[in-house]
């Protein structure tokens, strides 16, 4: 039986997730599967955290119903939850502060209660019995080590990984920061140009020990977007979403044309700060 | 006021196990037809396919039903149907079409309300039976020996069909290139799912037998059933590889 060190990986996934859908949760299945049949990983935990609502990206509705239905969606796992740190602040926030946020914390987490079971629970979630139960596994009388503190890793899919071309959407340090400091998990459509985006980045290329692609065959194109259209139009979501979540929409109507227009005319944040912040630093620009 | 003719949407196959993109095909075929204006749907059936029909890999047919249960408990209009999977062998599809037709007409031919003075429901017409399926099961009437000719004409003659589209088929092309089916084109309706989700149960299997993880593919009350039952392991029984959370 392996005992060797593993790394604790905790898998981060930021996002609007309006609304979460069932392609968000398959992206940390499908992470989770592939990094802990590495051999070299352990993935303990996987957090949601929704973006807040200064992000101002067109259609996105108040973050609370977001991470209500983000725990909805959750209720039912043992390992996803949902973080509301990010949704909470008043600024939006770039994506290498909240990895450095919750990098932060667990290594803080791991200095108060070195002892800390392996399986890390949701705060103030009691284990249930046949929960307890499954944990100990026969197979595995003792608790195999783990190195330190466990990493926290960005999981995206191939779209955010090719956002980073996108003009003044991202600082260049940032990225850097991103794969050297942490690591990508990349969940993308088998034969995507994922692999081509990376060889031809200087930034990724030497980092790419730290970039994990995940090849996903089935083939899921649940955009939440689809889903804000197919709300629009009467359609059915069904099957698509959590249940949960599915019932959590239709009580509230949160999607229809106004909430669409949410935003429209506004400039995205980040474009903002990081067009602001090339004048400031360059007037004549 | 025109009154739409109800249908109920009848699919036919392994289910092997159920999977979210099979309830799907439900919710497309509803709202398309739906949106045609002409037609209600009033009830979806699942009919799992007999033990005797010789797939491999196929599990007991009661255990495809009872997954489908499962997955069908928070439906209000789709349910299991297991006389299929109940008869001594397999049989074709339109005999299956057949019997549910008989079926409806019986409860249909029940609940004639025998008051005269009151007004008939706008579900006056007897409901059309259609057979629910992907475009793939399309392709395979050209399959030679798969199904007879007088069967394909009689389920798009008598009964109709509703596809819904699936990536690399292209169900336009399959009708256009058989006569049965261009003949009666009119009563074969395309519905169109722009949210691909291609989930298919061989893949499942697959990867249940790997130890990977099929949350949110098919229903959790699904995932419990298998793993209770030890279904599609790759050795034949449940060995606790890979935590199905």
């Amino acid at each position: 039986m392996d005992t060797s060190e593993k790394t604790e990986v905790v898998l981060l996934a930021c996002g609007s997730f309006n609304p979460i859908t069932n392609m968000h949760l398959r992206l940390f299945e499908l992470g989770k599967d592939y990094m802990n049949a590495t051999g070299k990983y352990r993935v303990i935990k996987g957090i949601i955290s929704p973006v807040g609502d200064a992000y101002k990206k067109k259609g996105l509705i108040p973050a609370h119903h977001r991470i209500i239905m983000a725990e909805l969606a959750t209720k039912n796992s043992h390992w996803l939850e949902v973080d509301t740190w990010e949704s909470l602040q008043k600024e939006w926030v770039e994506t290498v502060k909240v990895l450095r946020h919750h990098q932060e914390k667990l290594a803080t987490d791991s200095c108060d209660h070195p002892q800390r079971s392996l399986l890390m629970d949701r705060p103030g979630r009691k284990r249930k019995w046949d929960e307890q139960k499954q944990d100990s596994s026969p197979k595995k009388p003792q608790e195999p080590k783990s190195t330190g503190v466990p990493r926290v890793k960005l999981l995206c899919g191939a779209d955010l990984l090719e956002s980073f071309n996108v003009p003044n959407l991202w600082k260049t340090e940032d990225i850097t920061q991103i794969v050297a400091n942490y690591g990508l998990i990349c969940i993308t459509r088998a034969g995507s140009d994922a692999q081509k985006f990376i060889y031809e980045s200087d930034v990724l290329w030497r980092h790419q020990s730290n970039i994990h692609l995940v090849d996903e065959w089935i083939t899921n194109d649940i955009s939440s977007t689809k889903i804000r259209r197919a709300l629009r139009r009467g359609q059915s979501i069904r099957y698509l979403v959590p249940d949960l979540v599915q019932e959590y929409i239709e009580k509230h109507d949160l999607y229809n044309s106004e909430s669409e227009d949410r935003n429209v005319g506004v400039i995205l944040a980040p474009l903002q700060r990081n067009i602001s912040e090339a004048k400031h630093s360059n007037p004549t620009a | 006021m025109k009154n739409r003719i109800p249908v109920v949407l009848l699919a036919c196959g392994s289910f092997n196990p159920i999977t979210n993109m099979h309830l799907r095909l439900f919710e497309v075929a509803r709202d398309h037809l739906h949106q045609t204006g002409m037609y209600q749907v009033i009830e979806g059936i699942i009919s799992p396919v007999n033990d005797s029909y010789g797939k491999k890999d196929l599990v007991a047919s009661h255990h495809r039903v009872a997954m489908a249960q499962l997955a069908l408990q928070t439906s209000d209009w789709i349910r299991v149907d297991p006389w299929e999977s109940e008869q001594a062998q397999w049989m074709e599809t339109v005999k299956v079409l057949r019997h549910h037709h008989n079926q409806l007409l019986k409860s249909s031919a029940q609940m004639e309300d025998p008051d005269p003075s009151k007004t008939p429901s706008a579900s006056a017409a007897l409901p059309e039976l259609k057979l629910l399926c992907g475009a793939d099961v399309l392709k395979t009437f050209q399959t030679p020996n798969l199904w007879k000719d007088e069967h394909i004409q009689e389920i798009v003659e008598k009964f109709g069909l509703v596809c819904v589209s699936r990536r690399g088929h292209d169900p336009k092309g399959y009708i256009l290139d058989s006569p049965i089916l261009r003949q009666f084109q009119h009563n074969i309706h395309l519905a169109r799912e722009p949210i691909q989700n291609e989930i298919s149960a061989t893949y499942i299997r697959k990867a249940l037998g790997q130890g990977q993880s099929v949350k949110y593919l098919l229903p959790d009350t699904v995932i419990a059933y298998i793993r209770d039952h030890g279904l599609y392991s790759s050795d034949g029984s449940w060995t606790g590889k890979g935590k199905i959370s």
